[in-house]
């Protein structure tokens, strides 16, 4: 039974009929997604949290872990000792010590603030005490390599001759230990925020439910929303990159397609995960709350800002099952070493589980209303 | 005339505590403007929701045009223009991209600018929603219903917020859309809207439909015609008793010392009244009558209703 017989038929419509136009298939999908980028672009948090702010966080953290210059173990000479100096200069590591002579006073108010890696003071009979705190490594290396310097100036010679070669190269700093971490980490954010909370503040705000009522494909609008969080990877990922490289000389040796991919997986792995834990809750604020608690041990486990292999050996199987581990190890072994694709599918497949799982479970739950 | 919108002994039932609507029946005509009217919490939401299919009813009937939700829905939703009790649209977008939105998800939409003109919202078309007043809100509300051109308009609170300036036009509105052969489900608060817009009504209460059909029909049934307010000094607790033994009164209201009789033929009251005041010994203060209104029928209906329980 047709829908247009059902309509009364009126005599005189008192106004001339509706102008009308005609949609595509895609009509809605492409609206959807504009809609959506513009929203972004018009709001100026999600810029800076995007954009900025991770460029920031690299640029800061890169500034104070740079890898020192060279001499610089900085030395504080108590006065009493000058004879130290003199040897110091006279040793062939010479150029590595930054030394300042001042008196006992200071020279302990310079090294509990970190300013000198070690103190030497005069001890009996024409001896030297070294001050340093073993708790901190800096600390260790500059007593060590003074006292190498010291002797060799003083006539030890090694009974094994031996070269050393210095390596900071770009690839092996932390800045570019540090920038993959902080594209996973950010593609991480974006993903959980761009899709939970995103959807949780539709749906707070019966927008949902508005849309649901209109004959909107609801698979088109997840498309959008995964599609825009796509474009936004695209362009953090450059941005973040193209900084790393600008700032700090970092060199990007994998195919940038094959990042591309790695870092379009990630996306849509945590906006899975995002949609995931939107699927049901009412309020912002108990999805922000939700989103925090599965973020967290991410930031902690994952090797963001430090290798994972600092924790005890017998929980790295857990840690390399976290998705943001996975994505960061991609990153790293595709940016700094160039390791194809193909090589890191074991990475690529926890990605795919956690997302995919999570998309699948999503859908079974998701409440439109 | 063919039914547009039909349901039958719905029910809903939230979270196996709150009866929110008990056994429903309506049955809208296509080209009727009807109207839900009832006091907060009756259920008027919960009912329009579950005929736009937005909510699973707990058991009964729905057909919109002869279709069912669970076999149609898709083709359904293309005929439907629908404005929720409460939506909060996107701030960031401005009215013409909201519009557009909403467009998009239909096959044969209306064109934008037409439906801008005819919620006058073409001035504000670049404006973002975020910066609209409440009122301009509402419009637009209206208009992403409006723009599918749709056969049936379902209209949850339309005009509470709005100045009687934008309600008229928003009533102008509605009554061109449905001289075009459209059918409006409405819920309001507002008496005079109901009076003046719908073709028939429902009063629900308590998930129930306790009374229904067209204004003037409701109030000469239970409005009882004409209304006599009065208010006596001295002793009057306890008169309720006398006020309703008096010719021709139907039913007796009290509003904060204020007495109001439902009446039929007040010159047989008034008189019996003025007698009944001076053997009781009171003072009349104040006399006046009225024709009755759909507030009266609704006031009596409901707050009776409310007494009752
Ligand atoms: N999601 C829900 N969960 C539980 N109870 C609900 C829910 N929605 C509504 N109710 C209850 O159902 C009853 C009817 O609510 P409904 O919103 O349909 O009333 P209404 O007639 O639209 O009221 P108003 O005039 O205030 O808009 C109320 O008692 C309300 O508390
Ligand atoms: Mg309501």
């Amino acid at each position: 039974m047709s829908v247009a017989q059902q309509t009364p038929v009126r005599t005189q419509p008192a106004t001339p009929p509706p102008t009308q136009r005609r949609n595509g298939r895609w009509a809605g999908y492409s609206h959807l997604l504009m809609a959506r980028m513009l929203e972004l672009k018009r709001e100026p948090e999600v810029v800076f949290w995007v954009f900025i702010f991770p460029l920031l966080l690299a640029l800061g953290l890169g500034i104070a872990f740079r890898n020192k210059p060279e001499g610089a173990v900085s030395v504080a000479i108590v006065q009493g000792a000058e004879s130290a100096q003199t040897l110091l200069q006279k040793s062939p590591q010479a150029n590595q010590f930054k030394v300042q002579v001042l008196d006992a006073e200071a020279a302990h108010q310079g090294f509990r603030l970190g300013k000198f890696d070690v103190a030497i003071e005069p001890g009996p009979n024409g001896t030297f005490t070294y001050r340093y705190d073993p708790a901190r490594p800096e600390s260790v290396l500059a007593r060590a390599e003074v006292n190498d310097a010291l002797q060799s100036a003083a006539g030890r010679t090694d009974p094994v001759p031996t070269k050393p070669v210095s390596s900071s190269e770009p690839g092996s700093r932390y800045i570019d230990f540090l920038i993959p971490g902080l594209l996973g980490m950010n593609l991480m954010n974006s993903g959980m925020w761009g899709i939970g909370f995103a959807l949780v503040d539709m749906r707070q705000r019966k927008l949902l439910k508005r849309f649901v009522g209109t004959p909107m494909r609801r698979g088109d609008f997840l498309l959008a929303l995964a599609s825009s969080r796509l474009i936004l990877m695209i362009i953090e990922v450059g941005l973040l990159l193209a900084f790393g490289a600008l700032f700090f000389h970092m060199r990007v040796m994998g195919s940038i397609a094959g990042i591309a991919l790695i870092a379009g997986m990630g996306s849509l792995t945590f906006g899975g995960v995002g949609l995931l834990t939107a699927s049901r809750a009412q309020k912002i604020e108990s999805v922000s709350g939700l989103i925090n608690l599965v973020m967290m041990p991410m930031w902690i486990f994952s090797g963001v800002f430090f290798s994972y292999e600092r924790f005890p050996a017998i929980i790295h199987p857990l840690i390399k099952a976290l998705p943001l581990t996975a994505l960061n190890d991609a990153l790293r072994a595709s940016i700094l070493e160039g390791t194809p694709i193909l090589h890191q599918w074991p990475r690529l497949l926890v990605m795919i589980v956690w997302g995919g799982v999570s998309f699948v479970l999503a859908l079974k739950w998701f409440r439109w209303t | 005339m063919p039914t547009a919108i039909e349901c039958r002994d719905l029910r809903k039932t939230y979270d196996d505590k709150v009866e929110a609507v008990r056994g429903l029946n309506l049955e809208i005509q296509a080209g009727e403007c009807f109207g839900l009217l009832g006091p907060n919490g009756a259920g008027k939401t919960t009912t329009i929701e579950i005929l736009e299919g937005l909510l699973a009813p707990t058991s009964g009937m729905v057909s919109i045009l002869g279709h069912r939700w669970d076999e149609n829905e898709r083709e359904m939703r293309e005929w439907l223009g629908i404005s929720l009790q409460e939506t909060r649209l996107s701030e960031k977008l401005s009215v013409r991209e909201t519009i557009d939105l909403f467009a998009s998800f239909y096959r044969e939409p209306r064109s934008t600018d037409e439906v801008l003109e005819e919620l006058q919202l073409t001035e504000k078309a670049d404006s973002w929603v975020g910066k609209l007043s409440g009122g301009q809100r509402q419009r637009l509300a209206v208009a992403t219903a409006l723009v599918c051109n749709p056969k049936i308009l379902f209209l949850d609170e339309p005009t509470t917020g709005l100045d009687p300036q934008s309600r008229r036009q928003l009533w102008d509105i509605i009554r061109v859309f449905q001289r075009n052969g459209g059918t409006v489900l409405l819920t309001t608060h507002y008496m005079d809207e109901a009076e003046r817009l719908c073709d028939r009504l429902a009063i629900i209460d308590h998930g129930q439909v306790i009374a229904q059909g067209s204004p003037p029909d409701l109030i000469t049934r239970l409005g009882g015609h004409h209304v006599v307010e009065f208010l006596v000094d001295g002793n009057s607790g306890g008169a309720q008793d006398v006020w309703r033994t008096l010719p021709s009164v139907e039913s007796v209201r009290e509003d904060d010392g204020l007495i109001a009789l439902n009446v039929k033929q007040p010159h047989l009251t008034i008189p019996a009244l003025l007698e009944a005041i001076e053997r009781q010994g009171g003072k009349l203060q104040h006399l006046t009558t009225r024709q009755a209104s759909l507030e009266d029928v609704f006031v009596r209906l409901t707050g009776r209703h409310l007494r009752e329980d």
